[in-house]
């Protein structure tokens, strides 16, 4: 086998730089035009992670941060697969997520919102995916939370994640939504994704099947990395 | 109706946010969670080379520093060397080559310890994703997969912040490797020459006996920095 170039990102799906709705992205987005690269081992090598750079309690922001008691909030369970566009699984990638707490609050030191601190929450977890790429995170539903952009906007009810995959032009960050938010389709930055199914495949599904009875609710979120191209064209060369 | 592809495709990419230290470098939102924070150590400490600082300001289109980045660097070891199965060959117990870093709430200044990375082979039989079969009886084939010069010694960066739709990839070259920059492959591929300067870092003294070097990111108006699409 002889491995090759990743598939070129469907620019149709992904947000342009420039959403001016998105108040934020008008001076930070390039203007000129990206320079297309063909890839070279700069880009379909990455980082490497392993279970020693985590521990195993990471994943469960339920009890990382939890001081006495656990944090206040909708117990839920957060989980999916890592698979690449060509339905294949992405194993031992490192997923990294962060999150409001269930007022809306960001344990950081930059946010100002007025709602309520959590002593026993952190916002943050990561795991790395086991070799059919799965992953679970055990967490708290996040709260809404304003933010300035046009006078009245609020963020529906989102999760941060951080994922790799194993080329470096694989690496990712996105969020994640609740089904059923009626902020979602308000929200100018979902909105600065140009594709309604693509939006859709941010909205992580309620999953009861996953949850567990007298103490999570679960929601199901799969996330895609890009594909790549190698044995399939050999395949069809040896198939020939 | 035509048949069905049956990809699945790629997530769509959402801003990192304001608050993305969170997540991926907590010490810096003001709280201590983790046993260790990734990506703070690039080369590891049994690297070989030439031991490096490099720092920058990310520039916004007012000409405002950007205070809220994350950066992550991607580089291969001194021997033009990546960390990864497909990386070359082996390199030294601890160096990783990736490594995360967060501007300076106050003055949006970044920085990070490092080694000089080595020329890297740029294609190393990658090719087009022909077979080796196929590759042998043809000289075209070949010749596509083994022709290119290597690349000057670089950095790979992904910059992602608030008001960042999806993560910026560049690359950072050294502005005294002016013989291996001068037939590099991908700055030779920028069109318009006087942009390739904007991928070169600049040598700004030393700092306890290691060479400083400073490279600025503008996102936006003046001497826009060559971003690609990888
Ligand atoms: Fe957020």
């Amino acid at each position: 086998m002889k491995p090759a170039e990743y598939y070129q990102r469907d620019r149709r799906r992904q947000p342009p730089a420039l959403t001016p709705d998105y108040k934020t992205s008008v001076a930070r987005s390039p203007r000129y035009s990206m320079i297309s690269l063909q890839q070279s081992v700069s880009e379909i090598t990455g980082p490497v992670f392993g279970h020693s750079d985590i521990d195993p309690i990471d994943n469960d922001l339920i009890k990382n941060y939890a001081k006495d008691q656990d944090p206040v909030g909708e117990r839920i369970i957060v989980h999916g697969r890592v698979l690449d566009e060509n339905a294949r699984p992405v194993p031992n990638t490192l997923v990294e997520i962060w999150q409001a707490n269930a007022s809306g609050r960001y344990r950081h030191k930059k946010d100002t919102y007025l709602g309520a601190l959590d002593p026993n929450f952190g916002g943050c977890g990561r795991t790395i995916t086991d070799e059919n790429g799965y992953y679970y995170f055990r967490t708290i539903k996040p709260g809404a939370y304003p933010w300035r952009n046009w006078v009245n906007n609020w963020r529906p009810a989102h999760i941060h994640v951080s994922v790799f995959g194993s080329g470096f032009c694989q690496r990712l960050i996105t969020q994640l939504y609740f089904e059923g938010d009626p902020l979602i389709p308000l929200c100018p930055i979902v909105a600065t994704i140009p594709d309604p199914d693509a939006i859709g495949q941010l909205i992580a599904r309620l999953d009861m099947n996953a949850s567990v009875p007298l103490d999570c609710i679960a929601y199901k979120f799969d996330i895609v990395l890009r594909g790549r191209r190698s044995t399939l064209f050999e395949n069809r060369l040896a198939g020939n | 109706m035509t048949q069905k592809l049956d990809y699945l495709k790629e997530s769509s990419s959402q801003t990192a946010g304001p608050y993305v230290h969170i997540g991926l470098a907590p010490g810096a939102a003001g709280f201590d969670i983790y046993r260790e924070e990734l990506g703070r150590d690039i080369a590891g400490p049994n690297a070989r080379g030439e031991r490096i600082r490099v720092e920058g300001l990310v520039i916004d289109g007012m000409g405002s520093p950007v205070k809220d980045v994350l950066l992550e660097a991607w580089q291969a070891n001194s021997e033009g060397i990546y960390a990864h199965p497909e990386g070359g060959g082996e390199v030294e117990d601890g160096f990783r080559g990736w490594g995360r870093v967060i501007t300076d709430f106050a003055t949006g200044e970044w920085g990070f310890d490092t080694v000089k990375p080595g020329a890297v082979k740029a294609r190393v039989k990658l090719g087009s994703g022909v077979s080796d079969k196929v590759a042998a009886n043809s000289p075209d084939w070949q010749g596509r997969m083994e022709s290119h010069a290597p690349m000057a010694p670089h950095i790979n960066l992904w910059i992602v912040a608030r008001g960042i739709n999806i993560g910026l990839n560049t690359r950072m070259y050294f502005e005294d490797e002016k013989e291996a920059n001068a037939t590099d492959p991908v700055l030779n591929l920028i069109e318009w020459e006087n942009r390739r300067a904007t991928l070169l870092a600049k040598r700004d003294g030393e700092r306890d006996g290691v060479p400083v070097y400073r490279f600025e990111i503008r996102l936006q108006g003046d001497n826009e920095t060559v971003f690609f699409d990888v």
